[in-house]
């Protein structure tokens, strides 16, 4: 493993930001940090790279423990959220920092910028101002500079969070094939499901501190670790129910569940794909209480009587009007029981 | 950190302990008795109450005035601009002394205003209050605007755009973002004042006097040692109250500011409000800062074939051992060594104080640095010439010793410069520098030193300055055949005669002459290097 974290702990005060979390990164994996704002996903970044002391735990990187290894002995490369370039050089001057800092010669290092440049799609801006860079080459040259040192892992912290939405889903393209290429080995964070779903190899789900789930996209995508998770995700049909046999015991009423599900007291997933539209009279009976637009689909949110809310996934055509009255059944293939 | 504390408690507190130990010990016991006795005494408590109330009387006068002066060289760009900002300081760094004498010159009996119109303020405290704004403009128009003129404008304009009337975004917005360098020019305006000696001395007459007045004339002329050891304390106790709330109000407004490029926030006045205003502050400056300048110029050419300047070069005056020209070298070596010492110290306390993880102990020391500004220079001067002329330490007899007193002087101004800078240096951009492989050294020399670099060429300039106008201190210590410039003049002035007073005018116009080039080399070279302004 090339990075690894035992039961490292981070508190502020009396709050554990970092609760005993394990961790291990193998070599070339891409591995994405996910959670809401406040979930410890950075404390975790600052404490790999030793801008955050540990309260107890260890930081491993290539099984040696970095306790007591100053932040710029680490020969790790950090991308801050903002960037962080330096006002007060120019753009050669910011990526060939780091290659100054381990004392390469200067043609060796002027060699090296100007391939990071052409890598990062910025060729010949080694003079610029970063100033007077737009967001997205500020990103690049961000990127550019934490690559150049060539360190044995890239961190990434919101790599993509204050740029536009189209540039951010060419950018995350452009990241997972040069990382590809390069076989760098990366841990970034996002609570962006998009970005990490489209960059990792591997998912890390982080809530209060702790890892709520951890696996390759596909995997947390289908089967959320719990109610957490899944919301988080942006699944909203989301219940308590009894599980007895093939079917569930919701406040929707009985839902079919897979044959193989666990028994008894459980949380259940309904993707809204599975949410299946009926005539007024089968099934159980909803009043459409709102309608968003998808793209490829329509998001309909339907008001049972005396149940939570449901989302459903209608194509264009037939979706139902505001105020409309519908049935509704649950598709088997699309049930999840969690926990 | 170490250095400086070291510095500090060897060069500072050592003396100054020695002084109060020479006031109130007698016989081998502690006399404290003498505190209650020396503040019982009327004549004492008036000082005390005038020290106070002439100090704050001149603070609030020097922000009123220097304030849209600040203003107007932080935002607005004029010709001359540069030239004029240099020109601010100069009376900053002119010796006491002098500067009592030109402004006699100018409101005192036979002077510009007594032959014009007949008006004379010499036996009033409106000579002493206007002496000290002369002294403290540039202390306003340096700390307030030099933070002023990197303030990022739009946040002013989100503020308009959020339904402010102008006066409301800048009371809002700038005035909060201000306010820790406004405390700190304020503080300084009012330790000068309340520490005042030479201006005091010497406009005040028989009716006015400071502490620090009276602390010499105990000293120097009455020998009283154990009053003014008393005295010496009382000042201390107030300045380092002062000082203890001033650090207070600081940090709980310190914010990482957004700075901007000095040069993007200047432009040309607009419209006639902006027109007069700039026309009023350089209508200020002209008849404030530059009339008396000029009248000591004048004063210093009235003997035909410039005759005064010519008896420098003389060393058969009797007055000194060498010509009073040679006090040029003495003092720029000795400022420069100064200097020196001071950003040296002044830097590594400024640089220990930004450091997260400094302790209350370490924040405490913050406001310990600026002691010696309020610790009387007299006190400091005499203090070295007691403790420090027999081992452990011997330094009666090294050159060191003056440039010592200075820099003494010269580390609050450093630190008071550089801290408000380094603070706002947003501490993200030195953890990327840590990450990229910059060990805590490099950090401080890539990111740090860049962004500070000009706040530093700030407090070099400030140092060297007032080393070389330094008085109090130095006229104790500077040896005979070694004076600096200041001290000649006051020994020139000391002497009766026309030759002799013309003598210590042609030397003062020197000295200035000798700070606006200093000043002025300072600006050029902010300039190339920073690329602002």
């Amino acid at each position: 493993m090339l990075l690894g974290l035992q039961a490292a702990t981070v508190r502020f005060g009396r709050r554990a930001v970092l609760d005993a979390v394990d961790l291990a990164v193998a070599e070339h994996e891409i591995v994405c940090v996910l959670g809401p704002s406040g979930s410890g996903k950075s404390t975790l970044l600052r404490a790999v790279a030793g801008l955050q002391q540990l309260d107890s735990g260890r930081v491993l990187l290539d099984g040696r423990d970095q306790t007591g290894v100053p932040v710029h002995r680490r020969e790790i490369g950090l991308m801050f959220q903002d960037h962080q370039l330096f006002p007060q050089r120019d753009v050669a001057g910011n990526v060939g920092f780091g290659l100054r800092m381990h004392g390469s010669a200067k043609g060796e290092r002027s060699a090296r910028v100007g391939e990071l440049l052409e890598l990062v799609g910025l060729p010949g801006a080694g003079a610029r101002a970063v100033a007077a860079l737009s967001g997205g080459e500020q990103q690049r040259v961000a990127l550019a500079r934490a690559l150049a040192p060539r360190p044995r892992l890239l961190m990434l912290d919101e790599p993509l969070g204050q740029l536009d939405r189209s540039l951010r889903e060419r950018l995350v393209v452009e990241l997972r094939e040069l990382f590809g290429r390069l076989g760098t080995t990366v841990l970034a964070v996002t609570h962006d499901q998009g970005e990490a779903f489209a960059l990792a190899d591997r998912v890390v789900v982080m809530r209060d501190g702790r890892i709520a789930q951890s696996g390759t996209p596909l995997e947390v995508w289908q089967r959320p670790a719990d109610a957490f998770v899944a919301r988080f995700l942006g699944f909203e049909n989301v219940v308590d129910a009894r599980v007895d046999g093939e079917a569930a015991v919701t406040p929707w009423g009985k839902v079919p569940v897979p044959r193989d599900a666990p028994q008894g007291a459980r949380t259940l997933l309904v993707r809204p794909a599975g949410v299946r539209l009926l005539p007024i009279d089968e099934g159980l009976r909803c009043r459409v209480a709102a309608r968003t637009f998808k793209g490829t689909h329509v998001a309909v949110h339907l008001q049972p009587q005396d149940a939570p809310r449901l989302e459903a996934a209608c194509p264009l055509r037939s979706a139902p009007e505001v105020g409309d009255e519908v049935g509704v059944e649950f598709d088997l293939a699309d049930v999840v029981v969690l926990d | 950190m170490a250095v400086p504390v070291a510095f500090f408690a060897v060069f500072f507190a050592y003396p100054v302990a020695a002084i109060v130990r020479r006031g109130l010990k007698a016989d081998g016991a502690w006399q404290f008795g003498r505190i209650v006795d020396v503040l019982g005494q009327t004549d004492i408590r008036h000082v005390l109450w005038f020290t106070t109330w002439q100090a704050l009387a001149s603070t609030a006068l020097t922000l009123l005035i220097a304030l849209p002066g600040a203003y107007v060289f932080a935002r607005f760009d004029f010709p001359g601009r540069q030239v004029l900002r240099a020109v601010v300081t100069v009376p900053f760094v002119l010796p006491t002394v002098v500067v009592g004498t030109a402004f006699l010159a100018l409101v005192g009996r036979g002077g510009l205003l007594d032959e014009l119109w007949g008006v004379r303020l010499d036996t009033t405290v409106w000579a002493i209050l206007l002496a000290h704004v002369f002294f403290n403009y540039a202390v306003v128009v340096r700390t307030v605007g030099g933070l002023w003129s990197q303030l990022d404008p739009r946040q002013e304009e989100a503020a308009r755009m959020l339904g402010a009337s102008p006066l409301t975004a800048w009371r809002k917005v700038t005035l909060p973002a201000l306010a820790p360098a406004v405390a700190a020019a304020a503080l300084m305006v009012f330790l000068f004042t309340f520490t005042s000696f030479g201006v005091v001395q010497i406009l005040g007459g028989p009716t006015f006097s400071t502490l620090e007045v009276e602390i010499y004339r105990q000293t120097s002329e009455i020998f009283d040692l154990s009053t003014a050891a008393v005295l010496t304390i009382v000042q201390f106790l107030a300045v380092g109250a002062i000082l203890a709330v001033h650090a207070w109000t600081v940090r709980r407004r310190e914010t990482a500011l957004k700075l901007v490029d000095a040069s993007l926030t200047a432009r040309r006045p607009r419209g006639a409000g902006q027109w007069a205003l700039l026309a009023g502050v350089l209508a200020t400056v002209a008849l404030l800062l530059l009339l008396p300048l000029a009248v000591l110029v004048q004063r210093s050419l009235t003997a035909p074939g410039f005759g005064y300047y010519r008896a420098l070069t003389d060393a058969d005056g009797g007055t000194f051992l060498v010509a009073p020209i040679n006090a040029i070298g003495t003092s720029l070596s000795y400022a420069a060594a100064a200097t020196a010492i001071a950003v040296g110290v002044g830097g590594l306390a400024a640089a220990a104080l930004t450091r997260r993880d400094a302790g209350r102990i370490v924040r405490g020391f913050d406001a310990l640095l600026m002691l010696p500004l309020g610790v009387s220079a007299v006190t400091v001067g005499f203090g070295f010439l007691i403790a420090l002329d027999e081992p452990p330490l011997d330094l009666r007899q090294s050159w060191i010793l003056v440039p010592l007193a200075q820099a003494l002087v010269g580390v609050p101004f450093v630190v008071r410069t550089m801290l408000p800078v380094l603070r706002a240096v947003d501490v993200r951009l030195r953890e990327a520098a840590a990450v990229l492989g910059a060990s805590p050294w490099r950090v401080w020399r890539e990111v740090d030193l860049p962004m500070v670099r000009r706040a530093l060429l700030v407090a070099a300039g400030f140092a060297f300055a007032v080393s070389l106008g330094e008085f109090g201190a130095t006229v104790f210590i500077a040896r005979p055949d070694n004076p600096t410039l200041p001290v000649a003049v006051a020994r020139l002035l000391s002497r009766p005669g026309d030759l002799n007073y013309g003598q210590a005018m042609a030397l003062s116009t020197i000295l200035m002459v000798v700070c606006a080039v200093a000043l002025l080399v300072l600006e050029r070279l902010r300039t190339d290097r920073s690329g602002e302004f």
